[in-house]
């Protein structure tokens, strides 16, 4: 199962909330999945989108979502720690985990070598850390929607991509529906 | 009132209450004040691009955020200040401690002191230097001018601004 895939499953599962989406192809694959105003498209900025996400969170009680990958993770490790230690229990960060920079050509990551995700994000203090199989990913996502806790999944899949096309919707655009979706 | 107490409450008054710090010795007053004020979220950052990530996400989410850093930091938030800050039109108050000027001990600092203004310029960021202990007079309406225009916005604090440090 690869991160398109993973996409597709958990839409129903997040039409309803806010979503803070990765650069590059996970954005791509989401608007042309299931384009909603909830949610806020990265189209710049690789590894910041866990951190936009717990501002969101921080900022107002709606449920936030940040989908994030494994690659941007690494580039913005400070962020696990900053998350930590500034529990927002209406925020989660879904880490689609393929082991790959998918959107710049399947190269490897250290996260698919000796490094895992789930336990950095435990030694950096992160209380509610889940590993699962891409088959289980929408599950979990409801399961930590439920609990009302903040969470962090570690979603394992396969690299691997599938053709889409560029979002051309203006930035300004993007964030302003967002944030009438986020008023509304 | 003491000149972090004055920006504090600048920032109050124009209702910043998200406030995001990466540390450094000349603002290390000011981060305190922050800290203690209760009308302000006040989260550390680890680098100053998570920072501006944690702003972008407050000020979508209804909070007037600010950025607290050193001017070395503009050197790591470049792509962060174009592709998400500048491109989405949203603004951030930066009020940045301007190492390397007048009174500076370390002389790497200057290293970056001498682009720091030069950078900020390339980047069309409206850029205001405090210096005198009375330019502090100027926030009030530097806030309020940025949250009118959905910019960044660079306030430069030099050495002499801070008496030493």
């Amino acid at each position: 199962m690869i991160r398109s895939e993973i996409l597709r499953d958990i839409a129903p599962v997040i039409r309803d909330h806010l979503v803070i989406c990765n650069i590059g192809l996970p954005s791509q694959e989401l608007h042309l999945t299931d384009d909603q105003p909830t949610n806020f498209y990265m189209l710049g900025t690789m590894g910041l989108s866990s951190s936009i996400g717990l501002g969101v969170a921080l900022a107002q009680d709606k449920k936030v979502i940040s989908i994030d990958g494994d690659g941007s993770v690494l580039t913005n490790f400070g962020t696990l720690p900053t998350i930590a230690n500034n529990v927002a229990d209406n925020f989660i960060l879904l880490i689609i985990d393929n082991g790959s920079y998918g959107s710049t050509g399947d190269q490897p990551t250290y996260a698919g070598m000796k490094t895992s995700l789930t336990a950095v994000a435990t030694a950096c203090g992160c209380e509610n850390v889940v590993e699962c199989s891409a088959p289980d990913t929408a599950r979990t996502l409801q399961a930590a929607l439920d609990s009302n806790k903040m969470t962090i999944i570690v979603a394992k899949c396969e690299s691997g991509n599938v053709k889409v096309p560029v979002i051309t919707m203006d930035p300004v655009v993007i964030r302003d529906r967002f944030m009438k979706a986020v008023q509304a | 009132m003491s000149v972090n107490t004055k920006i504090v409450d600048d920032l109050v008054a124009n209702s910043v209450e998200f406030v995001t710090t990466v540390p450094c010795k000349q603002l290390a007053g000011v981060i305190d004040e922050i800290d203690k004020c209760d009308k302000i979220y006040h989260i550390p950052a680890n680098k100053e691009d998570e920072g501006m990530g944690l702003c972008a996400g407050a000020f979508m989410g209804g909070k007037r955020p600010a950025i607290i850093m050193q001017n070395t930091a503009i050197g790591v938030t470049i792509n962060t200040l174009v592709t998400l800050t500048q491109f989405y039109r949203m603004p951030l108050p930066m009020l940045i401690s301007y190492r390397g000027e007048l009174g500076e001990p370390v002389a790497c600092q200057v290293e970056m002191a001498v682009h720091t203004k030069a950078l900020l310029n390339q980047l069309n960021i409206p850029t205001y230097h405090f210096h005198k202990e009375e330019d502090v007079n100027e926030l009030d309406a530097i806030l309020k001018y940025t949250f009118m225009c959905n910019k960044p916005v660079a306030i430069l604090t030099d050495a002499s601004f801070w008496k030493g440090y």
